[in-house]
């Protein structure tokens, strides 16, 4: 049995309290850029009051699994990552994942989180299957994923109007057999 | 401009449910365990009439961003499906279709292409929606034909997502652009 | 069809009908015996409404009130309350009128709740405890296929004895060589 198996080689996924996760959140909400790359949502800052107030009234769900992303070297949260709606029946799930601070990306800390997570997927919670939709304006995310083992499954055309434009949303997936895959490469 | 056809067609039209009177109808269409199947990717779960009315409710507060419209015949008034936009982004004009015919004898008579029709002239011409996408079982050849039928193009392929019956199918999203769409198709 | 036999169909609970007719049951102390861990004492159907509609609101539990086919009477309850992280779920059943037990309809409804359970949930397995007095579900569970796989020995204690709880389950592989 593996003890370390929220742990990589770069980071770890922990569990904050409210009020550290509310700051986090608010201060990275103040980076247009990586709300445009995070959600479809209109880019907004959020108040990081409400947003605590919110959290703390939320109840628990079983399907939904949000972790942050902590270095190794210095303890530092600099993103987060999460099921954000497993889906039981078809043991399926949306895993999304956003790099707050924004020295930590492009230097595989997010490849390093999607690694654990996908572990988690498939070893701890037992699913067949997990999906993510990345903008097409993020390659370096594409790019990352696609290491991390993901599969191009599609792309949704013009979803998104930024800057006078049209862009399109692609959806990725890895199969339990797919990651396994990879795993049997990492040992050998 | 046109403006007595957005809800009216000659064998349907689209019409709100009624929270009081359409609940033993919808409950009913919850037990028909077949149709459940093919149209929806969430475990199959019968409800009460209560049950129903609750949803009616909470349905009610989220009106912003979903629009759900019962499919009657003109004929003779009948509540026999329904037609719905979901998740609707009006930043972007985007939103999510999706439309049944509860009982396998409604299907086939025109009734759903026509009503579905009348949904994509709205969304378009009413809303000011750019795009749509369905969402749909590989499983559900009739739903897959229909939308291509009606210009819609495959776009997404998630494989294995749905597991039913000891087998794995795929998510198949089909997508409709207002440039793509011609309103006589189907 | 899903959730439709010969004797019998699985439908939606309906809050009031079914309260009372629970409540009426749960007075019945040979069938809450058979039934329940806890002590007889009845319930109100107030009490029975919200253990109900508690269950209702939970995503992972499906529970549904047993018809018969020839003149739709409400005849019992069953429910299957799934581990979603195990495909695994926990089954109950109780037959409230007791003009129908021992005649097949129990029987049929632990199979067509299985059947939801494996073609629908896509569970592995199914796991349920029954009191090792009550022969007369073991022997409709093992008509259905369940195996018995431990007993927590003189787990419960009633008329000056103690029994023990029978732990039986159903693999999906169990299920299939059944012929479903």
């Amino acid at each position: 049995m593996d003890t370390n198996f929220l742990t990589g080689d770069l980071v770890r996924l922990v569990t904050p309290e409210t009020e550290q996760a509310a700051a986090c959140f608010a201060r990275w909400s103040r980076d247009s850029e990586y709300l445009r790359f995070l959600d479809t949502d209109p880019a907004r800052p959020l108040v990081e009051k409400w947003w605590k107030e919110d959290a703390e009234k939320r109840e628990p769900r079983d399907n939904f699994f949000p972790f942050f992303i902590q270095t190794i070297a210095d303890n530092k949260l600099i993103g987060f990552i999460g099921f954000w709606f497993v889906m039981w029946n078809n043991a399926d799930t949306f895993v999304g994942i956003g790099i707050g601070e924004p020295e930590y990306r492009g230097k595989g800390y997010g490849t390093d989180a999607m690694r654990i997570m996908l572990r988690f997927a498939f070893h701890e919670i037992n699913l067949h299957r997990v999906t993510l939709v990345v903008f097409a304006y993020n390659p370096r995310a594409i790019r990352s994923y696609e290491k991390a083992g993901f599969v191009l499954e599609g792309r949704e055309r013009n979803v998104i109007m930024r800057d006078g434009e049209r862009h399109d949303i692609y959806t990725m997936g890895i199969l339990r057999s797919e990651w396994e895959k990879t795993q049997l490469k990492a040992k050998g | 401009m046109n403006h007595n056809s957005l809800f009216e067609g000659q064998l349907v039209c689209l019409a709100p449910f009624d929270p009081d009177k359409d609940a033993e109808t919808e409950a009913r269409w919850t037990h028909n365990t077949d149709y459940m199947r093919q149209t929806f990717f969430e475990p199959l779960r019968p409800l009460s009439v209560a049950q129903v009315k609750k949803k009616y409710e909470e349905a009610h507060k989220k009106e912003e961003r979903n629009f759900r419209f019962a499919i009657r015949t003109r004929a003779d008034d009948r509540l026999i499906g329904f037609v719905a936009l979901e998740w609707i982004e009006w930043v972007h004009g985007v939103a999510r279709f999706q439309f049944g015919i509860a009982e396998a004898a409604d299907r086939g008579q025109g009734y759903g292409a026509e009503a579905v029709r009348l949904m994509l002239n709205y969304s378009f011409n009413e809303l000011n929606l750019y795009r749509l996408a369905a969402s749909v079982g590989s499983y559900n050849t009739g739903a897959i034909r229909f939308l291509e039928r009606l210009g819609f193009q495959q776009e997404v392929r998630r494989r294995e997502a749905i597991q039913r019956d000891g087998q794995y199918w795929d998510d198949v999203l089909y997508a409709l652009l207002r440039d793509e769409w011609k309103p006589t198709a189907g | 069809m899903l959730l439709t036999g010969s004797l019998t169909r699985l439908v939606a609970l309906e809050a009031d009908q079914d309260a009372e007719l629970h409540a009426r049951w749960s007075r019945d102390v040979e069938f809450f015996h058979l039934f329940n861990f806890g002590p007889a004492r009845g319930a109100t159907a107030k009490q029975a409404r919200e253990w109900l509609e508690r269950d209702a609101d939970d995503p992972n539990t499906f529970v549904f009130t047993i018809l018969t086919q020839d003149g739709g009477k409400r005849i019992g309850l069953t429910d299957l309350s799934v581990l979603p992280r195990w495909q695994d779920a926990y089954l109950g059943i109780g037959i409230g009128e007791r003009d129908y037990w021992g005649k097949g309809y129990g029987t049929e409804a632990v199979r067509l709740v299985a059947q939801f359970g494996f073609a629908e949930l896509n569970l592995h397995r199914i796991t349920l405890s029954v009191f090792e007095f009550n022969t007369r579900a073991i022997r409709s569970y093992e008509k259905v296929g369940f195996v018995v796989e431990g007993r927590s020995r003189q787990l419960i204690q009633r008329a000056g004895r103690r029994w023990d709880s029978i732990t039986m389950g159903l693999l999906r592989s169990d299920w299939k060589n059944h012929g479903y």
